[in-house]
């Protein structure tokens, strides 16, 4: 059960080597978590992973889970809730891919858009059930600043990203009134291996400020958290410009 | 069976007292024993739990995705012994209801809490304690007997000193639902309090004066400003006192011709809209400062109504409100006597960490209570309550958990939404024992709260 502050005791992260899911997990293993589920696809990063999380306490399981593979999500996340309540899932996965050779390869933009869309509507559906039927717990999603609007220099990942967005606040309302609480996270530009050899954006950020703001947006039961918080009033300025102006910035 | 004669049952959230972790249930109100017998024999695979009028802080009345049965539609006073001072009553009747109907026969209830807004199920459930705990003890000793619904759906009759009873008392309702309970009064000749009031500058002073004198007093207890800092660090206003007898009221007048009359201010209820922060340091400072000044020094022989000494915030209906959307959270321990650096230090800390806090008391109990989970222990005890918002808190409070523990004190569980669940086991020594009768009793765990998840009690 999560306490009066909203810190979950046991943990489900979907897309167990994501740095932004360490770091929350790393962060929620000081204050109260002491399971943590990790799926991922079978990897020594992954069981890494896992050791890093023992190492502070935690009792961590690792649990074979494709984003890809849609068909697979209810067998497994079924099977982890079997084992006991599940106070908070963060649907971490997510690929940035490679805009321009996804431009001229279709087939891998294809792969970004399953990755991050798809495979979330999928496993967030079921995660969203299962969370219902034991009438508390938090899906945390993580989405972006570029589900905010759609860039020139990566609208493929920011069209998947702002799809995810569109079905997690969707869900948020659906599951409003059940005991279930969906949060969705936009952090802007976070340095992590996801991003290493790319320009840095202004109003960067890390996955440590990432956790930090789960944590507070779990005390506050927030719907919506940008981190940096500053986000939240450029992009509501960014959003109202016009095509043509937006086209020529240099974001 | 016609449809208007099946339990009301909505799905809904649930909070307690302190609206800090809402979760979603199954409310079924049951209006007769058949119908509460029912529902836990149909309560399905995430249990149920029984909740009186939530005045719990915590998630104890809570039970995610299960059952929650409440106990306010179970309401009849079936029996007063008015000339031997006994009352039967369901589960469901509040102290409130009791003193409405006793007092006017010249009895009051053994014991009550800040608020006459708990059932008698739930004052066995949580064993709650008042102002008289240093010689009246918890409310479960003044039980002789009581039915319990147990998991395999039969109504057990538990009298006092038996283990299901200890268990019971202060179980917070894990072990089965309470359905009637025998409580037994004590005689009063007005509904009238002669209260004593005096300040105490610091906490030094405040513990030297409860300790010399609190004996004289039936009822005790001290208003502590824990904004206050430096040498005032601690100070405090002591409200102590007895029921009047009736020459204390002056002939001729309206209170004198009605002496045991029970008129209850009610203010309007607080609005469910506060501004965020409403309770600030500077607001709750403010607060305290004034409530310090306009004390009395010294004051001896006021009169008093019942209900303005007992229970002061249930003249403004939904209180709790005023701590906005990020609710409250209430911490309560007591540590035993010879104990008293611990009771200094956390009072220190607190006050140094700026907690704006206006509700914290502090007492000194008697006896321990038999009830294995039951929280009175000889010793001081501590309450204050905090915005929940308030950052930092998680880590402060799991700190003063710590020097609980090492103290080998406790913290109550009816007020408890964020003990670390490892200390648990410390604080209650006999949760050996009430585990291993709830096993027995109730080996599928029919009887589940969010607390009880959460504890892993």
């Amino acid at each position: 059960m999560k306490d009066a502050f909203g810190l979950p005791q046991s943990l489900l992260v979907l897309g167990g080597t994501s740095e932004i899911a360490l770091a929350t997990a790393r962060r929620l293993i000081i204050r109260r978590t002491r399971t943590v589920w990790l799926a991922g696809r079978p990897s020594p990063a992954l069981e890494a992973a896992a050791d890093g999380l023992r190492a502070l306490g935690a009792d961590v399981h690792t649990v074979a889970f494709d984003a890809l593979d849609p068909e697979s999500h209810e067998t497994v996340l079924d099977k982890v809730f079997a084992e006991g309540d599940i106070d908070m899932v963060l649907l971490a996965f997510g690929i940035l891919g490679d805009q321009a050779r996804d431009e001229r390869e279709p087939v891998s933009a294809v792969r970004v858009a399953q990755t991050n869309y798809t495979g979330a509507v999928s496993a967030g559906l079921v995660a969203a059930r299962a969370l219902q039927a034991q009438g508390h717990g938090s899906l945390v999603v993580l989405s972006s600043v570029a589900a905010e609007r759609a860039r020139r220099a990566n609208f493929i990942y920011g069209s998947s990203k702002a799809g995810l967005d569109a079905f997690a606040q969707g869900l948020g309302d659906a599951l409003h009134g059940t005991g279930v609480h969906v949060m969705v996270v936009r952090p802007g530009f976070v340095r992590s291996k996801m991003t290493t050899g790319l320009e840095e954006a202004p109003l960067s950020t890390t996955p440590e400020a990432v956790a930090t703001a789960i944590e507070l947006g779990l005390r506050c039961r927030s719907e919506t958290v940008w981190v940096p918080g500053s986000l939240r009033l450029v992009m509501a300025a960014l959003r109202h410009i016009p095509r043509g102006v937006f086209r020529r910035l240099p974001v | 069976m016609p449809a208007d004669t099946a339990p009301r049952t909505t799905v809904a959230s649930v909070a307690g007292w302190g609206r800090t972790a809402p979760t979603t249930a199954r409310v079924i109100r049951p209006r007769t024993y058949q119908e509460a017998v029912a529902a836990v024999r149909d309560c399905g695979a995430r249990g149920g739990i029984a909740r009186g009028l939530g005045r719990a802080y915590g998630d104890a009345a809570q039970n995610a995705g299960g059952a929650v049965l409440d106990m306010t539609g179970l309401g009849r006073i079936h029996a007063i012994d008015v000339g031997g001072g006994t009352v039967l009553c369901d589960a469901g009747v509040s102290l409130h209801r009791l003193m409405e109907v006793l007092l006017p026969l010249g009895w009051f209830v053994p014991v009550t809490p800040g608020t006459r807004h708990v059932t008698v199920g739930g004052a066995i459930g949580a064993d709650i304690h008042g102002k008289n705990h240093h010689v009246a003890g918890s409310f479960a000793r003044h039980v002789p007997s009581l039915e319990l619904l147990t998991a395999d759906g039969g109504i057990r009759t538990v009298a006092q000193g038996t283990p299901l009873f200890d268990a019971t008392a202060g179980g917070m309702g894990l072990t089965g639902v309470i359905l009637t309970a025998t409580v037994r009064l004590q005689p009063v000749e007005t509904s009238w309090m002669l209260v004593d009031t005096e300040r105490a500058d610091d906490l030094d002073d405040l513990m030297a004066r409860l300790t010399a004198t609190d004996h004289r007093y039936p009822y005790s207890v001290a208003w502590i400003d824990l904004l206050a800092r430096g040498a005032a660090t601690g100070r405090a206003v002591l409200t102590r006192g007895d029921h009047a007898p009736l020459e204390a009221l002056r002939e001729g007048t309206r209170a004198r011709r009605g002496p045991l009359a029970f008129r209850p201010t009610r203010l309007p209820p607080a609005p469910d809209l506060v501004p965020e922060g409403l309770l600030s340091r500077r607001t709750v400072g403010l607060f305290n400062e004034l409530w310090f000044r306009t004390a009395p020094r010294a004051r001896t022989g006021h009169l008093q109504r019942l209900s303005a000494f007992f229970h002061p915030l249930d003249g403004v209906p939904h209180w709790n409100r005023i701590y906005g959307r990020g609710g409250l959270v209430q911490y309560q321990f007591v540590v035993g006597y010879g104990q008293e650096e611990t009771v200094r230090r956390i009072v220190r800390r607190v006050a140094a960490r700026r907690c704006p806090s206006f509700l914290a008391v502090l007492k000194r109990f008697g006896d321990a209570d038999p009830g294995w989970l039951s929280f009175p222990v000889p010793g001081w005890t501590l309450a204050l309550d905090i915005p929940a918002g308030l950052p930092g808190l998680a880590a402060f409070l799991d700190e003063l958990d710590e020097e609980v523990a090492a103290a080998g004190g406790r913290v109550y569980l009816a007020k408890d939404s964020r003990l670390r669940p490892d200390l648990l086991t410390a604080m209650y020594p006999r949760l050996a024992d009430f585990r291993a009768l709830r096993a027995e009793l109730d080996p599928r765990g029919v009887f589940t709260s969010d607390l009880s998840r959460r504890l892993g009690i």
